[in-house]
């Protein structure tokens, strides 16, 4: 392109490309035309600079004298810590001091008038296109890329495997325990087993039967659960294992998932949603209706623990349960079916 | 030249004669820069991720990223004594025992708020503006990249310090891991080391966190500036402005201190924030077990949408054959992202082959001069705040008091039928505002004022456009484009055309693009127009000479003002050497 010399001339030329625009009208500034207003801006933007140093001379003061306990009443804000909040409004004064004086400079007493620069096409001259060309056919035929057809091939081949080592590495991002045949194996077995006793969670006291009153509600586990947490050093059997146990009237049980999984109208079931897994806590005894907080599945515990509503598509898993020798609260099985989200295998 | 400027000279020097770097200063400390507000929603997206790469390091140094279990013994009484993973311990640690550690913590999560915020209202300003268009399209795509990137920058940051809302998060998200037909299960097992939560997450979400994401962000950015210097920014359309020039400030004082100082206003805001407004205080949730939740949990306000889809799907799951596919958990996280974000990326493609537009464009549109691209970016929004509202029905459920199974059904019609109702409001507002400038331009500006001339006729003045809003206006006549010719089946030898198919949908969808554009009036027609409403206001002049000859109006503003002086604006104007 022949006009690419004429571009360079105007981008850099020795006005620096610094010509105003035509046929706007610039109206001046009071600090353009008032030597007074220049000198207030001058002296506006010297004591933001100023203040900011002062801030940050604050903020060590704040950060060695104030507790790092101590809290202070603040109106709108309420009772807040006293060491973030100085820090934060010191450090964020200072900064912020820096940027308003910049632009109040540039505002006030840099030059307002926009100038013009030119564009050039970004498409290259065709010369340089040719030239390229040139270089790559020039460089096909010295290797002699296009001739040795075998080289080509072989090399394309090699350079399509070689990320393979790449990949395989990753293989073991799941130390894959020698008696687990595959993933599904992990998820369709939890901690509960016949006998397995069940206890409150977090305080894992044993529960008997007639400790449970008509409409209540325990947050339970396997009695083995905190050993085996301990021994595994992960929450993994937890995160399987959390069951719900409710009571309700015999008769407001319409059906469950199979003869005799309740024991006097105590039913217990899995806590983790069949959707994305959340943990469900939301149980109205009224209804039965469980909610899960995260996207809304509703589930009948009086009928099977159905979905009723929400993006679940699965029943809750309920747990067979009985009660042992002493009258405490056992599960009977394991789950019939997988907890927790579905997943391509599980059939 | 003093010596701290000799010094400066001497290392510019010394530099220059090992990089030649004087041959690139020289051309770029007077590169030009457009001004306009809209230019700076970048620049907060760029400076907010320099504030959280700052604040970034600075918590590596105090965090552990790893999920052994620890008894708390720190200063947070509430949960002295409480089991828990140790980078829940070194959270509270960071928020109680080191100082400034809130700070640091609250600042970076509220410019990560800011930044992915920032990066959406850019691309809706490119997007609304057109600068995506020929030469741009390279740019845009890696801005959709970065936009997803951002996404993820968040989410893997939200899960890192293991409390309860954030292990609630990483279930859903090893939920959708596990709904992806055929490679899911052993995705989610891969991902976690095995089965839910395991002991590897944290510290492996945390070197995606710290190393590969902001690395990869980093990059991006470079390119993106990069790109953004080379091909020159875009500007609004005003006068003396074209498509072959850039008009406005030199970078060399004005954009430097501009920019420069702009950067210090958003680290101060954040920092302030950081300060005064708390943010996700993990203290409040407890340590992370799966077994518990707490009621209304929310995810930051970028993964909202998503939720909202995911609470929206109905439940549908397909077991058959031993396999079980979960559409309810697939199409909404997995395949409607995939399908957005491709789409998005591609739109620049798809508009240009639409339009048959290939023309380099540097002049930004005005929105409602492409009344379709308007109409699907307000659709668009429309469709992306609904789910919004998905994602926090049980909150609305409960504030407004309402059944969330009542929202849910009013969503999954409203998701179908209003965005659609979007586009057209959207492209008739675009149209009717087209018929407002064409009238402008045609008749003037309605002065409001009327006037009774000599034989007894009353009209309203109207007044000549302005330099600016003239050049405004006038912008569209240079980047209008006719619609696409409907194709011949047959060439002129009555040899099929190969690609009828698509050319015909071209020009159909060209005519769709183009087909209510309001006309614009020729530059004659204008010339004509504006003369007579410079005509009319010519007809007023005597008046408010008259008016302006008896009024003592003291000035407003302006340099004039002076209190108390006894002169008629005329007078004062005069005295001023007749400018303001």
């Amino acid at each position: 392109m022949t006009d690419v010399n004429t571009h360079e001339q105007s981008d850099h030329g020795s006005a620096g490309g610094r010509l105003p625009v035509a046929d706007v009208p610039h109206k001046p500034r009071r600090t353009d035309v008032d030597p007074k207003a220049a000198r207030r801006a001058e002296r506006q933007v010297a004591a933001m600079f100023t203040l900011s140093v002062l801030f940050v001379i604050l903020f060590v003061v704040a950060y060695v004298a104030i507790p790092k306990d101590a809290n202070v009443y603040i109106p709108v804000l309420g009772l807040v810590g006293a060491m973030n909040l100085a820090l934060g409004v010191t450090m964020g004064a200072a900064v912020f001091l820096i940027g308003a004086g910049a632009i109040q400079w540039a505002k006030k007493l840099m030059p307002d008038v926009e100038v013009v620069q030119e564009r050039h096409e970004m498409q290259s001259a065709p010369a340089d296109t040719a030239a390229t060309v040139d270089q790559y056919e020039r460089g096909k035929e010295e290797s002699g890329f296009a001739g040795y057809k075998i080289i080509r091939r072989s090399l394309l081949g090699a350079l399509a495997l070689f990320p393979i080592p790449l990949i395989v590495l990753l293989r073991d991002l799941w130390i894959q325990p020698s008696d687990t045949p595959n993933p599904q194996a992990e998820l369709e077995t939890t901690l509960w087993r016949k006998g397995s006793r069940i206890v409150v969670d977090g305080t894992y006291t044993p529960v008997k039967a007639t400790d449970l009153p008509v409409g209540g509600l325990i947050s339970a586990v396997p009695a083995d659960l905190e050993e085996t947490q301990a021994e595994q050093g992960n929450q993994n059997a937890r995160g399987k294992a959390a069951i719900l146990v409710v009571r309700m009237q015999p008769d407001e049980i319409r059906s469950q998932q199979g003869e005799n999984w309740d024991y006097q109208g105590i039913l217990a079931y899995s806590k983790i949603c069949t959707h994305v897994g959340c943990p469900i806590s939301l149980y109205e005894h009224r209804t039965h209706h469980l909610l899960c907080p995260c996207h809304q599945s509703t589930f009948d515990l009086a009928d099977s623990g159905n979905v009723i509503f929400g993006p679940a598509a699965r029943r809750m898993p309920q747990l067979p349960i009985g009660v042992d020798d002493e009258g405490y609260l056992v599960a009977l099985a394991d789950f019939a079916e997988p907890v927790g989200p579905s997943f391509w295998e599980r059939g | 030249m003093s010596t701290v400027e000799k010094a400066g000279a001497g290392v510019g020097t010394y530099v220059d004669k090992r990089l030649g770097s004087n041959r690139f200063l020289s051309r770029s400390l007077s590169k030009v820069f457009p001004d306009h507000w809209s230019f700076m929603l970048g620049e907060i997206a760029l400076y907010s991720f320099i504030v959280i790469l700052l604040t970034g390091t600075y918590l590596t140094l105090f965090f552990k990223p790893s999920m052994v279990e620890v008894v708390y013994q720190g200063s947070y009484v509430p949960l002295k004594g409480i089991e828990m993973s140790e980078a829940y311990a070194s959270s509270l640690d960071i928020s109680f025992d080191v100082r400034g550690g809130l700070l640091l913590r609250q600042m970076h999560h509220w410019a990560a708020l800011i930044f992915v915020a920032a990066v959406s209202v850019h691309l809706l300003r490119i997007f609304f503006t057109g600068a995506f268009r020929k030469p741009r399209e390279f740019n845009w795509i890696i801005g959709v990249v970065l936009l997803t990137l951002a996404l993820g920058a968040g989410f893997s940051g939200y899960s890192l310090p293991d409390d309860l809302l954030s292990g609630t998060g990483l279930q859903i998200a090893r939920g959708i891991v596990q709904a992806i037909p055929i490679i899911g299960t052993w995705g989610a097992f891969l991902l976690f080391g095995g089965q839910f939560p395991g002991d590897d997450f944290i510290s492996r979400i945390y070197s995606v966190h710290i190393l590969l994401i902001p690395g990869l962000i980093l990059a991006l950015v470079t390119v993106h500036l990069m790109m953004v210097w080379v091909q020159k920014h875009t500007q609004f359309p005003g006068p003396g402005r074209t498509n072959n020039n850039v008009v406005g400030y030199p970078l060399m004082p004005v954009y430097m201190a501009k920019a420069g100082g702009f950067f210090f206003i958003v680290f101060g805001i954040i920092a302030l924030l950081g300060g005064l407004v708390s943010i996700n205080p993990i203290w409040i949730f407890g340590p992370y077990t799966p077994d518990q939740v707490s009621a209304g949990s929310q995810p930051d306000w970028y993964i909202g949408w998503l939720d909202g889809m995911l609470r929206t799907m109905p439940n549908w799951e397909t077991a058959v054959g031993g396999i079980t596919i979960s559409w309810n958990v697939f199409i909404p996280a997995v395949v409607l992202p995939g399908i957005i974000f491709t789409a998005m990326a591609l739109y620049p493609f798809l508009e240009a082959w639409v339009t048959g537009d290939k023309r380099e464009h540097h002049l930004l549109d005005r929105p409602r001069n492409a009344p379709v691209r308007t109409a699907i970016g307000v659709m668009s929004l429309t469709f992306y705040m609904l789910l919004w509202i998905g994602g926090a029905n049980d909150v609305i459920a409960t504030t407004f008091d309402l059944s969330i199974n009542s929202i849910t059904w009013f969503l999954r019609v409203a998701l179908f039928v209003v965005p659609p109702l979007a586009f057209v409001f959207a492209k008739r507002v675009c149209l009717g505002l087209q018929r407002k400038d064409r009238d402008k331009l045609l008749h003037g500006y309605e002065s409001g004022r009327i006037l009774r001339l000599p034989h007894g006729e009353f009209v309203e003045v109207h007044q000549p456009l302005d330099v600016k809003e003239r050049a405004i206006i006038e912008s569209r006549l240079a980047t209008d484009h006719a619609p696409l010719p409907m194709p011949a089946s047959v060439d002129a030898y009555g040899v099929a055309n190969k690609n009828y198919r698509a050319k015909r949908l071209q020009a159909k969808l060209s005519r769709v693009w183009y087909g209510d554009q309001v006309p614009a009036p020729t530059l004659a027609e204008i010339e004509e127009g504006q003369h007579h409403a410079a005509h009319g206001a010519l007809a007023e002049a005597p008046l408010h000479a008259h008016a302006d000859a008896l009024e003592n109006v003291p000035f407003h503003g302006g340099v004039l003002h002076n209190p108390g002086e006894e002169k008629t604006n005329q007078q004062q104007l005069d005295d001023r050497g007749g400018h303001l």
